[in-house]
């Protein structure tokens, strides 16, 4: 039971972090699809940073670092994306598809020349991080406290605050609801839609590492993060763009998604002989029928996706 | 003199040859920006290995077995047609299908299961891949026209359940010493796609078959289709304005579901093309979806959204795919090319801007060409 909590509450702070990262990138205007490769990103820059740290770096250090990797990652990824939507006013869907698959073969791309650099006869596209992870994680009884579980409660109440307490935030989502009227009353529409899309980055990268460091100490970047910033889109859908309902939802998935892991040591679970794959594919499932039941009546931003055209009325 | 003027002007305004441009700067940004990644990795043997990815079956210096690899890069290529078709006309609807690459899971998994469980013939087996990866689409279409779901979204969460099911469906007819389903032409020879002879184009490759001719065909039909028809006409005004196609009569809500089931079945098909060949088995182990429908995307939008150009765009994909089999994997690995296309890809979207600036500047010139015969009027 105690697994299934600490499962539970590492994949929430997965998507609650990424989650929030799409919301604060639609609420100033521009749909981020790109996410799942912000996260590849994220992921790629802390575990080769946690690859190349020694062990005996002190354990705040190594967080720190870990996250401004992934930060940084992240952030200068999410760029691509805002120079082409906001700048070049390229088909956002389009762009962050691209982001999809550019991150994950640049991964595989960087990762395999780091591991051919160090032996030749190294090809696999893994990071293993077996000693420097242990810093991330502290015990508690049998419970395994991940500090990102911290991070991610800091992020979802910073968010809230800036989102709704904020002048910047209330400004970045006026951007995203009517960016002319925005615009009239002085706002740099284009300066906010790209606070907005590098916020994103920042909390997907974020989000990456946390992912690939959840439970495993190697990652095979070849897969990815195997469709985890879609679930967290799908999330922020069913959180309805606001961060505590943001919260809830990424609970509620964070759950689906740990009894995959942790399903066999459930006595009542394995007696109904259900096979592994249908335990992976629930998460899916569940955010299939959750957004055909939440998607009719969408508090989406209305100008979400539109390039900004100062012209138009 | 100044006819011909004009004429290049109009001929560099004509929206084809625009296309065509911008898909070539694209993909010769693309390229150079490969290069400077493989520059950054290994100096010594870059310019080897992008004109390795170039060559692709060239490299082989015999005539007959260059001939037959090509034939593999061609087999491989129906498919990639067949999925970019998918997603261009989704996208000339106004829908993004992404979910190409899981209806290309599913038909891969339809053909397969006929093919080895039921023993069916082709045609069935075909049929097959069709209905289940229309049926899948559909979904994605029912849930976009009733239910207001993105069709991005829905149809990332399809792929990933139709990976697993297909995964889970045919562990029962696999190899039992290997990851891998049975060969098809052992176990049931019928199901292989007739090649009419087809093979002996390509040094006996015996991979090549009737869906060469028919990848093209489809191509043509799918063209006839979006321009020719009053369907394609409904189905791109849908596209274009839901409200306005529903205040003029038209069933917006079936016409979304309809182009779903039409991408989903292009899709399908592409996976038995390529399945039905026998070219590669299934691997039931696998953990991440094939990457064909994702190169659909490329191919799409490097063919300037129109079938023909499609053609031509996969097998350009296909193409640099295949030779990222044949750089020095002693340096690099063959993934260099999946890189490269998912840079076009990106680099696509800035194919509208592309086009604004050309008209912009072609504009600008007209305008000074004007003011220049004014003057010289005057004087």
């Amino acid at each position: 039971m105690l697994l299934l909590i600490q499962y539970t509450l590492i994949f929430a702070s997965v998507l609650i972090l990424v989650a929030l990262g799409g919301c604060f990138s639609e609420h100033s205007g521009v749909i981020n699809i790109g996410l799942e490769g912000i996260m590849v990103m994220g992921a790629l820059g802390g575990a080769l940073m946690l690859r190349f740290l020694s062990p005996d770096t002190p354990a705040i250090l190594i967080i720190l670092l870990v996250m401004l990797a992934s930060i940084a990652c992240g952030m200068i990824y999410s760029l691509l994306l805002a120079v082409a939507a906001i700048n070049f006013k390229a088909d956002q869907t389009l762009v962050g598809t691209a982001l999809n698959l550019l991150g994950t073969a640049a991964a595989v791309v960087v990762v395999r020349a780091i591991n051919m650099a160090s032996d030749p006869n190294n090809v696999s596209s893994t990071v293993s991080y077996i000693a420097t992870k242990k810093a991330l994680l502290v015990r508690i009884g049998g419970f395994e406290f991940n500090w990102f579980m911290l991070v991610a409660l800091l992020a979802l109440i910073i968010s809230y605050v800036v989102l709704y307490k904020t002048r910047f935030g209330l400004r970045l989502m006026a951007c995203g609801e009517h960016p002319q009227a925005a615009d009239s009353v002085g706002i740099n529409v284009q300066k906010m839609r790209y606070a907005g899309v590098l916020i994103s980055g920042l909390l997907g990268g974020l989000g990456g590492i946390v992912y690939i460091t959840a439970g495993v100490s190697e990652w095979k970047f070849e897969n990815g993060v195997a469709g985890f910033g879609f679930l967290a889109l799908a999330v922020m859908i069913f959180g309805q763009w606001k961060p505590v309902n943001i919260g809830l939802a990424a609970l509620l998935f964070g759950l689906f998604r740990a009894l995959s892991n942790v399903y066999t040591g459930f006595g009542a679970l394995v007696a109904l002989h259900i096979p592994s794959t249908v335990y992976n594919m629930l998460p899916y499932i569940i955010s299939l029928v959750v957004l055909a039941f939440t998607s009719q009546k969408s508090r989406a931003p209305k100008a979400e996706g539109i390039p900004y055209d100062k012209g138009q009325r | 003199m100044n006819n011909e003027k004009k004429s290049k002007g109009s001929l560099l305004r004509n929206g084809a040859v625009q296309s065509l441009l911008a898909s070539i700067v694209c993909i010769i940004i693309g390229l150079l920006i490969g290069y400077v990644v493989l520059l950054i990795i290994n100096p010594a043997g870059a310019a080897g290995a992008i004109v390795a990815i170039l060559k692709n079956f060239m490299y082989y210096p015999s005539a007959v077995k260059a001939t037959q690899y090509f034939g593999s890069t061609l087999v491989k290529a129906c498919p990639l047609l067949l999925c970019s078709l998918s997603v261009l006309f989704a996208y000339k609807v106004g829908l993004f299908n992404i979910g190409a690459a899981g209806q290309y899971v599913a038909g891969a998994g339809a053909c397969l299961y006929f093919a080895l469980g039921f023993k069916m013939p082709w045609y069935v087996c075909v049929l097959a891949a069709v209905v289940v990866a229309a049926a899948l689409a559909a979904i994605s279409g029912i849930l976009k026209a009733y239910c207001n779901v993105n069709e991005v979204i829905s149809c990332i969460m399809l792929n990933w359940i139709a990976l697993y099911v297909v995964n889970m469906l045919l562990s029962t007819v696999k190899d039992p010493s290997s990851p891998y389903s049975l060969a098809l032409g052992s176990t049931n020879a019928a199901a292989a796609l007739p090649t009419l002879g087809l093979e002996k184009l390509f040094a006996n490759n015996k991979y090549v078959s009737i869906a060469l001719p028919l990848s093209v065909l489809v191509a043509i039909l799918v063209w006839i289709l979006l321009e020719k028809t009053k369907l394609g006409y409904e189905l791109k005004a849908t596209g274009l304005n839901k409200q306005a196609a529903k205040y003029c009569g038209m069933k917006e809500k079936y016409n979304i579901i309809l182009t779903m089931v039409i991408a989903g079945a292009l899709s399908g098909l592409g996976a038995a093309f390529y399945y039905l060949t026998g070219v590669e088995q299934w691997a039931v182990t696998q953990t991440s979806i094939p990457g064909m429908g994702f190169n659909g995307i490329a191919a799409a939008f490097l063919g300037g959204l129109h079938p023909i150009g499609a053609i031509f765009s996969s097998y350009f994909i296909q193409h640099i795919t295949s030779g990222g089999a044949y750089v020095d994997k002693s340096m690099y690995c063959s993934q260099i090319s999946d890189f490269i296309s998912a840079l076009i890809i990106y680099l696509c979207g800035f194919v509208f801007f592309f086009k604004l600036w050309m008209n912009h500047m072609l504009d600008k010139r007209e305008e000074k060409r004007a003011m220049k015969e004014e003057k010289g009027g005057e004087a």
